[in-house]
Parts: C-alpha cells; sequence; structure tokens
C-alpha cells in the first residue's frame, strides 16, 4: 500500500463519519421538528403544568435543541440511547434482544445471494443478446418492479396453504435441527433473495459488459482466448471495483426489504422494532433503530468504496 | 433558438417503431390512469358499500373480483383504490421531480457556494434509505394524504436532483448557455430556455422510474399500516386488510397486489420502449 492509496482510504473514511454526522442531525431534527415533545404524549389527558414541566426537567427537555442533540448524540455514542416511551424498557436493551435475529437473517439472506446473482450476472454479460440473456432481464425487470409482499403473499400461498411445507410464520426459538432451521428461514430469505438477486444480478452484467466493451478485451478476443478465460481472467479483475459497489447497493437494499419482510412473516427482528415503535410513535426507539440502519448502510457503502480503491491496479505497488 | 426547426429532416432521426412490450406497457399505463380518474364513478358498489355476508368469496359474476373480509366488492375496492394509489404516488414524483429539478437548475447554473450547499443537503438526505426516511417522517408527523405526498416527494428528490444535476452541469458548459450568458440573460432564463429543453428526455425517463419506486414506496408503507388511513384504502392497505384470507386462498389478497405489479411492469415497459431500452440499473 503505498501513499495515494492511504489518503485515499483515510478521506473516504473521513467523508463517511461526516456524512454519518449530517445524518445523525437530520434524522434528530425530523423527530423533534413537531410542537408536541415526549412529555406531552405521555401524559396526555392527565397532563397539568406542573407534571409536564416536571417531566421535561426529567427528560431534559427543558434544554435548547442543540443541547439536546448533543446529549442525545452522546447517549447512541457511549451505548444508551434512553428509554422507550410505551414500556419504559432501555433502548439498547429492547434493540440488542434483536439484532441477532436481524443480522442472521441478512447473514443468510447475503451468503445465498451474492454468488447467485453474481453467477447470474456475469453469465448473462457473456451471453449477451442470447434468448438466456433476454430472459434474465425480462425476469430482473419485473421482479424488481413487482412489491415485496407480493412475492412474500405468494410464496406464502404457495409454501405454507397449498403444499404445507412451511409454516407461515417464523418463529426463531424453536430452532434446534437444521430443517427447522431452513423451515423458518426458508420463506423469508427467499423473498429477500428475489429482489436483491435482481438488482445485484442486473448491476453486475451492467459492470462485465462495460468491460467487455473495452479495447484489450477486443484484442484479447483477436488474439484467440477462449470466451470463459477472456471474461473471468481478462474483464473480471477490472470489474471488481464495480461489482463490490453493485453488491453493497443491493444488501444495502436489504434494509429496506427487511422492514416488509419482518413484519408479514413475524419474525423479531429490528425492522419488525421499529415498524412497531413507528405505530405507537416512541420515538427514542424510532431513532435508534434508524440510526443503526443508516449505520449499516453507509458502513456498507464506505466498504464498497474502499474495495474498489484496493481494486484498482492503477494504486497497486 | 431551436436547431432542429431550422433543418428538420437532417436533426431529427427516423422515430423508431414501438415494440409490441412497449405498446403493452403504453396501453396498460394508459388503462390505469383512466381507472383513477374514472374508477370511483364506475365502480358498481360505493367504497364502504355492499357489505354481504359472503366473506372472501371466490371471483363470480356477482363479484367479478371476489369479496374482501367484510364482504365488501373487491373490484369495487380496488376501482376506489386506484385514485391513492395512482394519485398519490403520482403526485409526490411530480413534486420531487420538480423541486430536485428547479435545486439542480439552480446549482448548475449557479455553481460556488450555493451548488456545493444544495449538494452536500441532498448527499446527506440520499445517505438515508428511502423507506426509513418515509418511516421516520411518518413516525414523527402521522399519515395523512398530503403528508404522504410530501414523504414521497423528500425520498425522491436528491435522486432526481443527482441525476438532473450531472445533466444540468454538462449543459451549462454548451456554447449557447456560455453565449445567452455573453448577452446578459437572466438567470432564469438561461435555466428555462436554454438548459430545460435540452435535458427533458432522460429526466422523463427518471420520473416514470421513480414513478415505481414511489408506487412500491407507498404501498409498502400503507401495506405496514403506516400509509393511508381506514377508511379510505390504496391497495397496499387492500392487501393488508385481507391478509387473513391468505390461509383460504381468497382473490381478495392476490388482486390488489398484482394491480400493483400490472402497474409498476407496465411502467417499465413504457420507458423501456420510449428510451431505447437505455436505463439506470438500479435505485438511488
Amino acid at each position: 500500500m503505498n501513499g495515494t492509496t492511504a489518503r485515499l482510504i483515510v478521506n473516504r473514511l473521513g467523508s463517511g463519519v461526516v456524512t454519518l454526522l449530517a445524518v445523525s442531525i437530520v434524522i434528530f431534527t425530523i423527530t423533534n421538528l413537531l410542537p408536541g415533545d415526549a412529555a406531552q404524549a405521555l401524559l396526555g389527558q392527565e397532563s397539568t403544568p406542573e407534571l409536564l414541566a416536571a417531566l421535561r426537567e426529567k427528560f431534559g427537555l427543558d434544554q435548547p435543541a442543540h443541547v439536546r442533540y448533543l446529549q442525545w448524540l452522546g447517549g447512541m455514542l457511549s451505548g444508551n440511547p434512553g428509554h422507550a416511551l410505551v414500556n419504559d424498557l432501555p433502548v439498547a436493551e429492547l434493540i440488542g434482544g434483536r439484532l441477532p435475529n436481524s443480522l442472521m437473517l441478512a447473514a443468510v439472506t447475503t451468503a445465498v445471494s451474492v454468488p447467485l446473482a453474481l453467477a447470474i450476472g456475469i453469465s448473462s454479460a457473456m451471453y449477451r443478446g442470447s434468448l438466456y440473456d433476454r430472459t434474465v432481464n425480462a425476469a430482473t425487470v419485473w421482479t424488481v418492479s413487482v412489491p415485496e409482499f407480493l412475492i412474500a403473499t405468494v410464496a406464502v400461498l404457495v409454501f405454507a396453504v397449498k403444499l404445507r411445507w412451511l409454516s407461515a410464520l417464523s418463529r426463531t426459538e424453536d430452532i434446534e435441527t437444521v430443517g427447522q432451521f431452513l423451515r423458518v428461514y426458508a420463506m423469508p430469505v427467499l423473498t429477500l433473495c428475489c429482489v436483491i438477486v435482481a438488482q445485484m444480478a442486473r448491476m453486475t452484467r451492467a459492470a462485465v459488459i462495460d468491460q467487455l466493451n473495452s479495447s484489450y478485451i477486443e484484442m484479447a478476443r483477436l488474439k484467440g482466448v477462449r470466451p470463459i478465460r477472456m471474461v473471468l481472467t481478462h474483464a473480471l479483475p477490472n470489474a471488481v471495483g464495480p461489482i463490490a459497489n453493485a453488491v453493497a447497493l443491493s444488501l444495502s437494499y436489504l434494509i429496506g426489504g427487511v422492514i416488509i419482510v419482518e413484519s408479514i412473516f413475524n419474525y423479531p427482528g429490528i425492522a419488525s422494532l421499529m415498524v412497531d415503535s413507528v405505530t405507537m410513535r416512541d420515538m427514542p426507539v424510532v431513532q435508534a433503530c434508524a440510526m443503526l440502519f443508516c449505520v449499516g448502510y453507509l458502513v456498507l457503502l464506505t466498504l464498497a468504496d474502499l474495495f474498489a480503491i484496493l481494486s484498482n491496479p492503477r494504486l497497486r505497488k | 433558438m431551436n436547431s432542429a426547426a431550422m433543418n428538420p429532416t437532417a436533426r431529427r432521426k427516423p422515430r423508431p417503431r414501438l415494440s409490441i412490450s412497449g405498446a403493452i406497457g403504453m396501453a396498460i399505463v394508459a388503462f390505469w390512469l383512466l381507472m383513477a380518474l374514472i374508477g370511483p364513478s364506475i365502480a358498481p358498489h360505493g367504497v364502504g358499500g355492499q357489505i354481504g355476508d359472503d366473506v372472501f368469496a371466490p371471483m363470480s359474476a356477482q363479484y367479478w373480483l371476489g369479496t374482501d373480509y367484510l364482504g365488501r366488492d373487491m373490484l369495487s375496492r380496488i376501482l376506489h383504490g386506484a385514485p391513492y394509489t395512482i394519485g398519490v404516488a403520482f403526485a409526490g414524483v411530480t413534486l420531487a421531480c420538480t423541486f430536485g429539478l428547479v435545486l439542480a437548475l439552480c446549482a448548475a447554473a449557479n455553481g460556488g457556494w450555493l451548488d456545493h450547499l444544495i449538494s452536500r443537503v441532498m448527499d446527506t438526505l440520499i445517505a438515508i434509505p428511502n423507506k426509513l426516511l418515509a418511516l421516520i417522517i411518518v413516525a414523527a408527523f402521522g399519515s395523512s394524504v398530503p403528508l404522504l405526498i410530501v414523504t414521497a416527494a423528500v425520498c425522491y428528490m436528491p435522486g432526481t436532483f443527482r441525476i438532473s444535476r450531472a445533466l444540468a452541469v454538462n449543459v451549462q458548459a454548451m456554447d449557447y448557455v456560455q453565449s445567452a450568458r455573453a448577452r446578459g440573460e437572466g438567470m432564469f432564463y438561461i435555466m428555462l430556455y436554454e438548459m430545460l429543453p435540452n435535458m427533458y428526455r432522460p429526466v422523463l425517463a427518471d420520473f416514470g422510474l421513480r414513478f415505481v419506486f414511489t408506487v412500491l414506496l407507498l404501498s409498502g408503507m400503507s401495506f405496514l399500516g403506516l400509509g393511508v388511513q381506514p377508511p379510505h384504502a390504496d391497495w397496499g392497505s387492500l392487501v393488508r386488510e385481507n391478509i387473513i384470507g391468505l390461509s383460504l386462498g381468497a382473490p381478495a389478497v392476490i388482486v390488489p397486489a398484482l394491480a400493483i405489479a400490472t402497474l409498476t411492469i407496465g411502467v417499465n415497459l413504457a420507458i423501456d420502449a420510449l428510451s431505447g431500452g437505455k436505463r439506470r440499473g438500479s435505485e438511488g
């Protein structure tokens, strides 16, 4: 690694941190714009001016906005994002209980979708214009433009109602054997994979085709290199950066996808916690979940950029 | 200045014939747009009307698309939902594109600190996933139809801004814009008459694509119970309220979801045909 690469990496990491701070300001501002506050929401009908003032002092709501923002940010950073309004449990505890479930779902989906999508994307780029390529193209466009809950409901209809292979709800607590694991994860993962694989395959195909159109590939073709070798050893190393980007962008789609999928299958993860909290307007939980998702999203995008920097042969020594 | 008007034959490329899939797409889009306008008035029953005792009835001559969980006619429910699904998304995406385009033109035409400021704000908004941003806004402000329109606009404006700005920066470096500046034309004139006519095609294609994303976003929100609120219902809420009929295999669950799918796929086919198969790969 040389000086230029190191500087690029530090720059990228720095801009990631700055973006995250800006995002936290946006989230805090949106959730604090309305005149009503947590104290009012909690007291509801029984509020008297004295009670309200006392509770505001307890929550620190009598402070000006920028002080509250700094306190909130400090709480987030030190792993103590406050208490839920609904049941007064610590937010960290609520999230901690569900985070492993969401990470597990994400991990299984990634493990299934990435190899599948890369295989589909690269092969359809190799046989560009063929019947296979056009079928894949049409199928991916259709999958991307269909709502997730259609895929999920059709999956339930087919596998749980008609064939009775799987149960319509995912209960993670009674997983003991591999078979049970598969039964619980099959449908949420299938639904998430459908959309992610479609997006990732499209972007991978575009990245590989971009390389196949360049002149060094034409040179290789004129030399008489076999198609497989041409793609795998000539085009692919140069397409790694864009492909990493495609993978990261599609995986960050997981964040949108899990929100729907976790609620359909009643899967006990972060996203269903967040949806419940939005329904009940439990702001501390909403803020904490939102920050968690944004951190995940930005980490993925940053990793993809770092990968692209490191895979650029011009920056290698 | 319109150079195509001066020399029509040399400038205009031969118009490609509409492919079959493109024609199907256009027909579907036209059909749904018509239904969004006249659907509620041709529906056989009122929005909450005709509560029979036949719950989750299959498709029949009396109820073309079956009945829902209260025994209401599904066809009427869908026709009454069309203005919500299509209208709200259309209004939202129109707002998003208008603001995104105006901001992009301002940023590109002025340059300097204004460009920097707007671009940084948009970069921040783009770093928050769309569905998440929508959830936060709904959590903070509740969900009413005007608010859903604003939510959709806020969620998709940064993406429009990015694309329009990239186009506008290219266009404003052109000689004809420079000469307009040298003539002493006002900023507004340059933006509206010199830059906009030269970038409207990609912007329109982007508009269509974003409309699809907005429909998906809003029906996803309604599906979670955070979108259009009862007694009104868009197609997402129709799927939600009938989800218990899934185990009975009732058409009431699948039909609204299929309606969304035909709309979005139709728009996709139409864009593909109109923009000559060139399109962006992903949401952003």
